[in-house]
């Protein structure tokens, strides 16, 4: 089963600095875990894909407008809560076993070395059925 | 016929379709050969030779870099290793598939397609997509070459030095794309960079007295000879002037200088020759205190007189810092502020904290830097300036 694994930060409702007020040890720790769950994924055999996403001045809130030319919003989204720093999509035996790497991403070491705990997004990836449906 | 003859039959459907394409595109102006079905097969036999060569070219470099030598230069065809036909002909496909009606995405691919002999599988692998993606992007640029009618041949005089600036800007994006997409654990992905090389070593030879083809190889192989040096055991970005200058390759160092030395006096110039050039000031000098600053912010000069890049402008302003101090170069830089073409990129933030940082002005620096971060694209090179921020901050707050 494939799991999409989201890591959102919370501009308002983080509770630690963001990194770039981090020291160069702790930003260092924090890159060098991050290496090592894309590490760990691959030789477990569960990783599909990993990547990190612009920050939000970099993003954009698009809509189709009169005859379907875009209307774009432009960041920095002021407004705007939270925004998605970067996703896994693994590939696992189990529900649980999903959830136990999330918990595992969640503790990215943070200001300190101490673990973030940040929230992880688990969301199971929708796929053909596996079998014919019965009536 | 082909897969018969070959024993391949992946390389001859290749084969075949190239003779197809070739065929497509020669006979509504041509006429229909005497005999298509011989033309086609004596096409597509010719071309399938050019294939299992580039295909075993590729396995002996395989095995080479294998062995860890990057030593590929010996594999290039020498300048009178074929028949002028055959030359003439690889010539001719580089100027069709880097035409400047494709989309610069399915030129490379394309290129690297049927210039290259990479497969499919591999230029996806490379380019971080599925391999349907690819197969598709390739199919669609070859319809788009057939749609347009252009013929299989030389182009006339009067086009071909435009035409043969668009194969030098194709084999430059191969380059580049070699150091922008190194994300991914797939050890098996095949090094744009050195394929960018080789290609570009083989337009060399067909044509050894075209100044900025020399100058375009020139500039690869010296910016390649710092790859070893450029990322750190984690992947991380190191700057040029704290990287160890003992890990660059002196062999490919001293074999771009040469180009760009022979090349130069030989004109006409170009930007590849000048940029060729700045590239060999660097790697010729000891350290960063020690490189020719002076030179290269006379080249940059000329550079920008012959593209009028807004981002060789910055280039430039970073030089004059290293000539005239930060001030000069945060002058000059300031007269860019305002460039539409400039506006949110990171360059420009980037290139100030550093000579903020040149000057002292650790506060300054520490905006400049965050703000760069938070515009780049490249998770590398965001790592590599919000360290920079951090750097700073922490010495702000502990001077040791």
């Amino acid at each position: 089963m494939k799991y999409m694994l989201l890591m959102q930060f919370s501009a308002a409702g983080a509770d630690f600095p963001s990194i770039d007020a981090w020291t160069p040890q702790e930003v260092q720790a924090h890159i060098a875990f991050m290496g090592e769950v894309n590490d760990k994924l691959t030789a477990a055999g569960e990783w599909v894909d990993a990547q990190g996403l612009g920050g939000p001045q970099q993003a954009r809130i698009v809509r189709a407008g009169e005859g379907g030319a875009p209307v774009v919003t432009e960041g920095p989204f002021a407004e705007t809560k939270e925004f998605l720093a970067g996703f896994w999509i693994v590939d696992c035996d189990s529900p649980e076993r999903a959830v136990e790497l999330a918990a595992y991403i969640s503790t990215a070491p943070g200001p300190g070395g101490r673990p973030l705990n940040m929230p992880i997004e688990v969301h199971p990836v929708m796929s053909a059925p596996a079998q014919e449906l019965d009536g | 016929m082909l897969a018969r003859r070959f024993g391949d039959f992946a390389t001859a459907e290749d084969a075949v379709q190239e003779a197809l394409l070739a065929a497509a595109t020669q006979w509504p102006t041509e006429g229909l050969p005497a005999n298509p079905r011989g033309w086609l097969i004596q096409v597509g036999y010719r071309r399938m030779i050019e294939l299992v060569r580039g295909e075993q070219a590729r396995r002996r470099r395989e095995d080479l870099v294998a062995r860890r030598d990057p030593d590929d230069r010996q594999y290039a065809p020498a300048a009178d290793e074929e028949l002028t036909a055959e030359r003439d002909d690889t010539l001719v496909l580089l100027m069709l598939c880097c035409h400047p009606a494709l989309a610069p995405t399915s030129a490379v691919a394309l290129t690297l397609r049927a210039v290259g002999g990479l497969s499919t599988a591999e230029i996806a692998r490379a380019f971080l997509v599925p391999e349907a993606t690819m197969a598709q992007r390739i199919s669609r640029a070859k319809q788009r070459i057939r749609a347009s009618g252009l013929p299989f041949r030389m182009p006339e005089e009067a086009e071909r030095a435009d035409r043969l600036a668009s194969v030098r800007q194709v084999l430059y994006l191969v380059f580049t794309e070699g150091h922008t997409s190194t994300t991914g654990p797939d050890l098996r992905r095949i090094d744009l960079a050195v394929e960018a090389i080789r290609l570009t070593r083989a337009l060399h030879a067909l044509l050894p007295d075209d100044s900025e083809s020399t100058g375009l190889l020139a500039l690869m192989l010296l910016t390649e000879a710092r790859g070893p040096a450029r990322t750190g055991p984690s992947g991380e970005l190191i700057s040029l002037a704290d990287q160890d200058r003992s890990r660059w390759d002196a062999a490919a160092i001293a074999e771009g200088t040469a180009l760009v030395t022979q090349a130069l006096p030989r004109g006409p110039i170009g930007p590849y020759q000048v940029q060729a050039a700045i590239a060999a000031l660097h790697d010729e000098a000891p350290s960063t205190e020690q490189t020719d600053w002076p030179q290269i912010l006379a080249l940059y000069e000329v550079l920008e007189r012959l593209v009028g890049s807004p981002v060789v402008a910055l280039n430039r302003a970073v030089a004059t810092a290293m000539v005239h101090g930060p001030a000069a170069g945060l002058a000059a830089l300031d007269a860019l502020a305002d460039d539409p073409r400039l506006a949110g990129h990171h360059r420009l933030p980037a290139a100030r904290a550093h000579l903020h940082e040149m000057a002292g002005d650790r506060e300054q620096a520490i905006i400049d830097y965050r703000a760069a971060a938070a515009r780049t694209s490249s998770l590398p090179e965001q790592r590599y300036l919000t360290m920079r921020a951090a750097r700073l901050a922490t010495e702000r707050v502990d001077p040791s």
